[in-house]
């Protein structure tokens, strides 16, 4: 009879789902908020990306209104590197050894998450989401801290080489990218992607950010007698070399990098007309894209904007994804529930299984595991009709 | 040196050794960047405070001695205290030789050819013939020395007193160097050049001396930097930190070597703390702090400091 105990116990245990589902907490978590760690460049040369790390702010300030995640509300600490890795480092340091806060969430831009990738890992604290393309966050046996969120660069120039073998085998294509990692990991795809191919490639020039324009390149190009273009710019540069490439009557397939597909802030300033034809991938909903207008989710996105953050602007889309980043985000935490270990945090970023926020395309999914810490891995091609982007072709990618 | 001046150094030398054992990691790191900051700004005190060069590029000399550190250290695996003399001695050269043709420039002129080259080297860096060495725009990751000989202290403690025993060293060169015979021709030089030629000094000479010795001393602090945070690229050494020390230099003091400390103090700290008061406009923060200093201390902390000593040691006397 020295069973019956035993067994209530267990009885007990088992109808409790409390018992079962302990709270575990890492610092930086408690019963009452969840602390998250961040760097922006609100000052600086690439100030125009601050704009992110304020709209997760305020995308976490609708969350806390609408009482957290599974009660607990999130504390947002943003600090202003400046686009300086050793100011990152710094401000790193403060977050993790001051602050205390439970993990980093979208630290912006290659260089200083390059800075503290060492750190991060050797200090056990989640490097989630960041915000840059580069290939490298994918490596998890090395990395197991760190993991990055968008397609990155190389993925989608592979998609165009593809798309160009496929199309056209006999193409001349020139190249115009800018002088960093961002630009040299797109030509990196594109070359892969053409493998032996590689001689298609008849020109490539580049330019520096703080170039003012890029004329005098795109007059190179055309002179070398390309049919196919690929523009690797970023938003202003992109809509220089749209405008360009149409003015001086040079027509070539013109693939644009998706940093720059925004109609908004590329195609509109280049010119709506000058830009027909153009064919880029996507992953988000562009919010000025006409196809969208009576979307709920962008609409919800619009309302979203207007409350919290109303002095962002609704055509930038850099405040699309970071409401899009963030909701993954809230996703894992709500799949990590009472479990707010760092060890958790990361588990739960590896297991998302076909998550998809509303604010991404039709058919692009998120996916990770153990050996995969790239959670977007599928673009959709499109194509430019003079008002919206069409989508063409079957979604790319894993 | 008198006793009156030996004791404050002495108390100042027990306090910095003091302070990892009481301060968090995070804070002994910030103030490991202070001394590395204080080694640049001794450096450019020692060019403008009292040589009376402007230069508003020696954030290009402190990016070449951290790259020489990483360089040395990814690439050839040389141990991080082996390449402090090394980035020194690069950053001597290269300084010697800029300053030879800098001599034909006087005041605005010579702050506008330090600026080109403040400018001109981050651009350098990223150069795709360069890239096996100094990676490209992805910059240099390396290692975090540990302490040697098992010594009971963490990895932050260790190289704060590495980089305290390097900075007391420089300082106590740089007192002998400007306190001597070439200190006084320095001075000199800037007081009254014509002045000092008809004394019989090599003007062309002790200038550009003065140009390779400050850009070691950056250089040498660039090294410093680099191995606190572990990491070069192109996007640290913009001319952002050019322009930074110069206002450290100013704000500390002119030709004064307790100056590079409160400069390098201020240019740690000042920004965070703007940075605390207001997230939308820190750097208009940061501008009314220097507004404030200048306008209050117009010989700098340092001058500050001196003189309020004297107020109180001639209230003394009075007694």
């Amino acid at each position: 009879m020295k069973l019956v105990p035993i067994a209530a116990l267990l009885a007990m245990a088992l109808a409790s789902p409390a018992a079962l589902a302990q709270k575990k907490y890492d610092p930086g978590a408690t019963d009452k908020v969840i602390k998250i760690g961040n760097t922006n460049p609100y000052s600086g040369p690439a100030s125009a990306y601050g704009t992110i790390g304020k709209s997760i702010g305020a995308y976490w300030k609708m969350v806390n209104e609408k009482g957290g995640i599974n009660g607990r509300m999130v504390e947002w600490i943003s600090y202003d590197d400046g686009y300086s890795p050793p100011k990152t480092v710094e401000m790193v340091r403060k977050l993790v050894e001051q602050d205390q806060v439970l993990f980093l969430f979208q630290t912006l831009g290659t260089p200083p998450n390059t800075a503290i990738h060492k750190y991060m890992n050797a200090k056990k604290v989640p490097q989630a989401f960041v915000a840059t393309g580069a290939t490298k966050w994918n490596d998890p046996r090395s990395f197991h801290w760190t993991m990055g969120w968008q397609p990155n660069y190389q993925t989608e120039g592979r998609i165009y080489a593809a798309h160009i073998l496929k199309n056209n085998p006999k193409a001349k294509i020139g190249i115009l990218y800018q002088n960093d990692d961002y630009g040299k990991d797109y030509l990196k795809g594109m070359k892969d992607g053409l493998g032996d191919k590689v001689g298609m490639i008849v020109k490539e020039v580049s330019y520096e950010v703080t170039d003012p324009t890029v004329d005098s390149q795109m007059v190179q190009l055309q002179a070398s007698g390309a049919d196919t273009f690929f523009n690797i710019t970023t938003p202003k540069f992109a809509a220089q070399a749209i405008r360009k490439a149409y003015d001086t009557g040079w027509k070539p397939m013109h693939y644009l990098n998706n940093v720059s597909s925004s109609i908004g802030s590329v195609l509109k300033p280049a010119g709506l007309e000058k830009s027909v034809g153009l064919i880029s991938t996507q992953y988000l909903k562009d919010p000025t894209d006409s196809q969208w207008a009576n979307d709920p989710a962008v609409k919800e996105w619009e309302a979203f904007m207007k409350k919290y953050y109303p002095e962002g602007s609704l055509i930038q889309t850099e405040n699309m994804y970071g409401y899009t980043v963030a909701q993954t985000l809230h996703q894992v935490l709500k799949q990590a529930g009472n479990n707010l270990t760092r060890a958790n945090v990361m588990k739960q970023a590896a297991s998302l299984k076909g998550y998809r926020p509303d604010t991404m395309l039709p058919g692009i999914r998120i996916n990770t595991d153990s050996g995969d810490f790239a959670p977007i891995e599928s673009e959709q091609l499109i194509r430019f009709d003079g008002t919206s982007w069409q989508r063409f072709g079957e979604i790319i990618g894993k | 040196m008198t006793r009156r001046q030996l004791i404050p150094i002495a108390v100042l030398l027990l306090a910095a050794c003091a302070l990892p054992l009481v301060v968090s990691d995070y804070r002994v790191f910030q103030f490991n960047l202070v001394l590395v900051y204080a080694i640049a700004l001794l450096g450019l005190n020692i060019l403008t405070g009292y040589n009376g060069q402007i230069s508003l590029g020696h954030g290009a000399f402190y990016a070449i001695g951290a790259y020489c550190a990483a360089i040395l250290m990814d690439k050839y695996g040389v141990p991080y205290w082996a390449t402090l003399p090394v980035a020194g001695a690069v950053c001597l050269v290269a300084g010697f030789l800029f300053g030879l043709p800098a001599l034909r420039l006087e005041g605005l002129y010579l702050a506008l050819a330090t600026f080109a080259l403040g400018v001109s080297l981050p651009s350098l860096l990223k150069y795709h013939r360069l890239e096996k060495w100094t990676g490209g725009v992805q910059g240099i990751v390396i290692n975090k020395p540990e302490p040697p000989f098992g010594l009971p202290i963490n990895a932050d403690q260790w190289l704060y007193y590495f980089t305290l025993a390097v900075t007391v060293l420089m300082f106590v060169l740089a007192w002998n160097l400007l306190r001597g015979r070439i200190g006084r021709a320095i001075v000199a030089i800037r007081d009254q050049h014509i002045a000092a030629e008809a004394m019989g000094i090599n003007t062309a000479m002790v200038k550009s001396l003065a140009f390779g010795v400050s850009a070691m001393y950056t250089g040498i602090a660039g090294a410093l930097g680099a191995i606190a945070i572990q990491y070069v690229a192109p996007d640290s050494f913009n001319i952002f930190v050019s322009i930074v020390f110069l206002v450290g230099i100013v704000v500390g003091g002119l030709a004064s070597i307790s100056g590079a400390i409160y400069g390098a103090l201020f240019i740690q700290f000042v920004p965070n703390i703007a940075d605390e008061i207001s997230k939308a406009a820190p750097w208009a923060i940061f501008g009314i702090f220097l507004i404030g200093f200048v306008y209050l201390m117009p010989m700098g902390i340092a001058g500050a400091v001196r003189m309020g000593l004297a107020r109180l040691q001639r209230k003394a006397q009075n007694k």
